[in-house]
């Protein structure tokens, strides 16, 4: 591995003065992290090369040529994909991307007003009400999606998008998240200058608390993002009418009727190659600004 | 003084006012399912004379016959075993990774640094059954690029999608899925260690390695207690990746995990009342464990904090 040149805008070694490392010790490179590293990076990328690359294969190259070798076939894997059910699988993607983001938008909205309640106020039944919103991490999907799927059957709601979304927007996870970046970001001084003011908490918590809680907003909305788009439990158990399917459901279906009629593999497969594109993409465009550390819950100070 | 006290009870109402959105989602989505579960756990359907006709099916109280079914149920325990298995296969495998991969990382002259750690966390923006899906078509004898260079080789090509190796196969899709998220969970408390900490130990003499396992992997411990705790929790509850898998084998049985049991209860059969018994237990399972872990994590905390 070459250093790009631009890379180093420090003046030269034996131009700056204390610096008497031995020779060039910034050419040394940590050998063992660095192939480790890569070999991590190359078991995690080969399924997505490999879908990248089965896409452009007709369903005769799929199972004839070498397995990373191009095929010939995208367009017509793509016309194929277009013409399958007048096209529902771009009515799959459109539906997930209305339960994620709605869905989050949602999720980040309650989180963000429980956790900063959790965070600057000191009131009775507050640590109870946290371990309580804490205890519905631990509960398996399963588990909830049974009984939730014959409550909403009892108010007519399955098989909508409202059984879907609504189960969704409370994310244990995310209130834990709110708190924490809200106890961070929002100085207790500042509330009670507000206070001072005579600003109602309403406004406090609008026009000072929020602003200030933002970037781990964005953290919790993406996170929740990525959790509804890639729910699988959910939907699979509310949703019987294939239109309302996320993009989740509708490859696993697809799928399942592949296993009869192979045909449909190479529709599953640049099915699945488009279904990684739109989060790959955010994943690229967004970490410039988002700290992938605030994921974990750690809030430097 | 009238504004004062309005204002000290507007701040008392307030914090009940933002958990308001919470509460009542948390009663209708949460509570009152797991509520109405346990209710049916206790229920079971009558069918009297042929079962036909208005009040030939009748709910009537179970007492623990359902529990007493499930706990008696041979696929149920399976599942559990399997389940087992597996988990013994991905927890370590995936926490070792990402410890490894971290350490990795927060050592020193590594090049590509932000690559690589931008490449192994992308799986976890795949959805599950995508990445079945891929790893089921990699598996595949047709297509599976092992397979080819197996043949090629001259070598033995074993079925990944039966009997032992499924295990193997079905573990490869979850540490592929969950090591960047662990890797950047460590990663992110290694780098809040205070660098002289490592300064120190560098100037008395200490290698890499020994920094490794003398310092850094101690100070990160309660991190490995989290990623350990979550990882366990989402061990238990894997669905998503045999069922999409099923398709492509027939050793994928539609009851190969528990929760893939309750579904098919639930939904295959029709038995409410046996799927509600089956998923309380499993929750019941995974509260005991979950607590029974996190108290042991407190209790070495505590010792070590006294030591």
């Amino acid at each position: 591995m070459s250093t790009p040149a631009v890379r180093t805008p420090e003046p030269a070694a034996g131009t700056t003065p204390g610096t008497a490392q031995g020779p060039s010790p910034r050419r040394r490179i940590a050998l063992i992290p660095t192939v480790t590293l890569l070999l991590g990076a190359l078991y995690c990328l080969l399924p997505v090369a490999w879908v990248v690359i089965a896409s452009t294969k007709s369903g005769s190259e799929l199972f004839s040529t070498f397995t990373f070798l191009p095929g010939t076939g995208f367009a017509e894997n793509l016309s194929d994909l277009n013409a399958y059910r007048d096209g529902v699988y771009w009515q799959w993607m459109g539906n997930s991307a209305l339960y994620a983001v709605l869905g989050a938008l949602l999720s980040t909205t309650v989180s963000s007003l429980a956790g900063y309640a959790l965070a600057t106020y000191r009131f009775r039944g507050r640590e109870t009400m946290f371990n309580v919103l804490l205890a519905g991490v631990l509960m398996p999907p399963v588990i909830l999606a049974i009984p939730q799927y014959l409550l909403l059957a009892e108010a007519d709601l399955t098989d909508s998008y409202w059984a879907v979304l609504l189960p969704q927007i409370l994310s244990p996870y995310g209130v834990y998240l709110s708190r924490i970046y809200a106890a961070a970001a929002v100085p207790a001084d500042v509330v009670e200058a507000g206070r001072m003011d005579g600003a109602s908490e309403w406004r406090i918590f609008t026009r000072i608390a929020l602003p200030m809680m933002v970037p781990g907003l964005v953290t919790v909305f993406l996170f929740q993002f990525v959790a509804i788009w890639n729910n699988f439990l959910l939907p699979y158990i509310m949703l019987s009418d294939d239109e309302k399917f996320p993009i989740t459901l509708g490859l696993h279906t697809l799928l399942e009727q592949g296993a009869n009629t192979p045909a449909l593999y190479t529709l599953v497969i640049t099915g699945a190659f488009l279904a990684v594109i739109p989060l790959v993409a955010l994943f690229l465009v967004i970490q410039r600004f988002w700290s992938l550390d605030l994921l974990s819950g750690a809030v430097k100070s | 003084m009238t504004t004062a006290r309005r204002r000290a009870y507007g701040v008392k109402g307030a914090p009940y006012a933002f958990l308001l959105p919470a509460a009542i989602l948390f009663a209708l989505f949460f509570a009152l399912p797991i509520g109405y579960a346990v209710w049916l756990s206790f229920r079971k359907v009558k069918v009297s004379g042929l079962g036909l006709g208005s009040g030939a099916r009748r709910e009537v109280w179970a007492g623990l016959e359902n529990y007493t079914a499930a706990l008696t149920d041979g696929e149920l325990l399976d599942g559990a075993l399997r389940v087992l298995g597996y988990g013994c296969i991905v927890v370590p495998v995936m926490l070792g990774l990402a410890l490894l991969f971290a350490l990795m990382l927060d050592s020193e002259k590594v090049r590509l640094a932000p690559f690589t750690r931008l490449a192994i966390f992308l799986p976890y923006a795949i959805p599950g059954v995508v990445a079945a899906l891929l790893w089921g078509f990699l598996y595949l004898p047709d297509v599976s690029p092992f397979h080819f260079a197996l043949d090629r080789l001259g070598l033995p090509q074993p079925d990944l999608l039966d009997g032992g190796p499924l295990y193997l196969a079905l573990s490869n899709i979850a540490v592929w899925g969950g090591t960047g998220f662990n890797m950047i969970v460590i990663y992110t408390s290694l780098r809040s260690i205070p660098a002289e900490v490592h300064e120190a130990a560098r100037l008395d003499g200490a290698t890499p390695l020994q920094i490794a396992l003398r310092i850094k992997i101690p100070m990160v411990a309660p991190s490995l207690v989290l990623t350990f705790f979550f990882s366990i929790i989402a061990t238990l509850q894997v669905f998503s990746e045999p069922t999409t898998l099923k398709p492509l084998t027939n050793s994928v049985s539609t009851t190969w995990s528990p929760l893939m049991k309750v579904y098919q209860d639930a939904f295959g059969k029709g038995d409410i009342h046996a799927a509600a018994a089956q998923a309380t237990i499993i929750a019941l399972v995974t509260l005991l464990l979950s607590f029974g872990f996190l108290r042991a994590a407190n209790r070495r905390q505590k010792q070590e904090a006294a030591r």
